[in-house]
């Protein structure tokens, strides 16, 4: 009795091994099933996922326009004190006074791309771009100011 | 015409015309150490390439292709990395034995060069007792681990020493055994006598389930002696850290590191002589005129391309097969293969015996 299950378990032993065997020779003869991203020569038709965190950037539609609003909400969300919103006050064309956004600087080297200033902005005013090449020469390049000059916030936005 | 052994006849025959018998036997001693030592780095170059790529594409990905066209310059970056790297001896440990230790593993490795049969008639050392003397040095390997393990004055590397030179140890019977089956098939341990006998076909397909199951157990025996495979535990990059050689760095690493491969090639070189033939062509019976086209092929590329064939094998079972416990490992050799192995090698020496065998 004993030889026989001494006999099983060696030839269901080897029948498992060569099942292993079978999958990886599929692999390796298969090239077309290499997944891996053949950066840099597939710049071209690179599509990164949509959950992608790469940069953080402020929309603008077709009139230069954005919806900041300098509430502040993003630069206090964030761990690193990364963001900083300056404010100014606009003169409206009646004589009055409102807190307008003037720069906001962020910091891309001190950014982890944690995604905290988007979710805290109650405007959907800023989100995460897909770019992920950030290396520079200089390092003052990667203080950024993300609104364009020259726009100003879009009407009916708080 | 331009095969191994014309030109080491050529050769040799210059030789003698122009210096007398000791000189000559010098030069010649001095041509064949030089051809070893390029061949020990050529061949470092390539397999450790062939298992970077062969293991890349196993696990659907491409493996080095930047440095130079198709990434065969890796192998050079990387030497030169290990040979400009320091080369740290630990504080308390045995300084002789720690430097000794990675030599006698190159040592090993250079003197199992001298039975092997690249070609036809090309040969270092013609001996007698071929197969007895490569199973004899390749135990000496033990040593130097345990060396390594011991100088290095970390419970680690002991630790990892140890239990490589227990595997290394047990699994030299099993392997012993299965090179035993053919050499009752073909009577002689000589191995130009071996491959001699293979001229109608090759033991794997002469001698049928014995000599396959031998071949299987030998295929087993041999990637656990040289500590490769599933049967790396003692230097798996992330169990033992790395074993016994923890602690070398630089020029004394690479000279372990290159042992290693050089082991896997010359474990395949003998199961490539003893199963498949060696340099022997792909003859069948007695069937003259297929024969004599497989001869056109040269016996250099015949013996090359079986030692890479078994050589692809072994490191298709390194990225296929789960690392085996030590306790899992030991349990595969004294309770399976050698009991099995003993039961093959009285089935061949009954097939022997009564001539069951084409």
């Amino acid at each position: 009795m004993f030889i026989v299950n001494y006999i099983k378990d060696i030839f269901s032993g080897v029948k498992s091994l060569a099942v292993g065997l079978k999958r990886t020779l599929y692999y390796f003869s298969h090239h077309k099933e290499i997944i891996t991203e053949q950066y840099p020569d597939n710049r071209a038709t690179l599509v990164m996922a949509d959950r992608f965190k790469g940069e953080v950037v402020m929309t603008h539609d077709e009139n230069n326009e954005h919806a900041c609003t300098g509430c502040t909400a993003c630069e206090l969300a964030c761990p690193n004190a990364t963001i900083k919103i300056i404010t100014k006050f606009d003169v409206s064309p009646e004589g009055k006074k409102k807190k307008a956004i003037d720069k906001f600087v962020y910091h891309l080297e001190l950014c982890t791309m944690c995604n905290l200033c988007i979710v805290a902005c109650p405007t959907d005013a800023i989100k995460m771009a897909q770019t992920f090449e950030h290396s520079v020469y200089n390092r003052a390049d990667l203080t950024k100011v993300l609104n364009r000059p020259g726009s100003k916030i879009r009407e009916g936005v708080e | 015409m331009w095969s191994f052994s014309n030109i080491s006849k050529i050769i040799d025959n210059w030789l003698r015309d122009t210096f007398n018998p000791t000189w000559t036997m010098v030069i010649e001693m001095v041509i064949a150490g030089v051809c070893v030592i390029s061949l020990f780095a050529i061949l470092g170059l390539v397999l450790v390439l062939m298992e970077r790529r062969v293991a890349a594409w196993i696990q659907i990905r491409l493996g080095p292709n930047r440095v130079g066209p198709g990434g065969i310059l890796q192998s050079l970056a990387d030497t030169v990395k290990l040979l400009v790297k320091e080369g740290m001896t630990p504080d308390g440990a045995d300084k002789f034995l720690f430097n000794l230790a990675p030599f006698i593993a190159i040592i090993v490795a250079m003197l199992l060069m001298a039975p092997i049969a690249f070609a036809k008639d090309f040969q270092l050392w013609d001996m007698n007792i071929g197969v007895l003397y490569v199973s004899a040095i390749s135990s000496v390997m033990v040593i130097s681990i345990l060396m390594a393990g011991w100088a290095s004055n970390n419970k680690y590397s002991l630790m990892g020493a140890m239990r490589s030179g227990a595997q290394i140890v047990s699994y030299e019977l099993s392997a012993g055994l299965s090179i035993l089956a053919v050499v009752v098939l073909s009577g002689s341990l000589n191995l130009n006598d071996i491959i001699q006998s293979q001229s109608d076909g090759w033991w794997i397909f002469k001698g049928h389930i014995p000599v396959v199951i031998a071949f299987v157990i030998f295929i087993i025996a041999v990637t656990a002696e040289t500590n490769r495979a599933p049967f790396d535990l003692a230097e798996a990059e992330s169990e033992l850290t790395a074993g016994f050689h923890t602690e070398y760095s630089g020029m004394k690493f690479a000279l372990f590191f290159l042992a290693e491969y050089i082991n896997v090639f010359i474990v395949c070189a003998i199961g490539a002589t003893l199963f498949f033939g060696g340099w022997m062509p792909f003859h069948i019976g007695h069937w003259e005129s297929f024969n004599h086209i497989m001869d056109y092929i040269p016996s250099s590329m015949w013996f090359f391309g079986k030692t890479f064939f078994l050589i692809f094998l072994i490191m298709w079972f390194r990225w296929t097969f789960p690392r085996l416990r030590i306790d899992q490992l030991l349990n595969l050799e004294w309770k399976y293969l050698l009991p099995i192995s003993m039961f093959n090698l009285l089935l061949v020496t009954a097939m022997a015996i009564f001539g069951w065998y084409f």
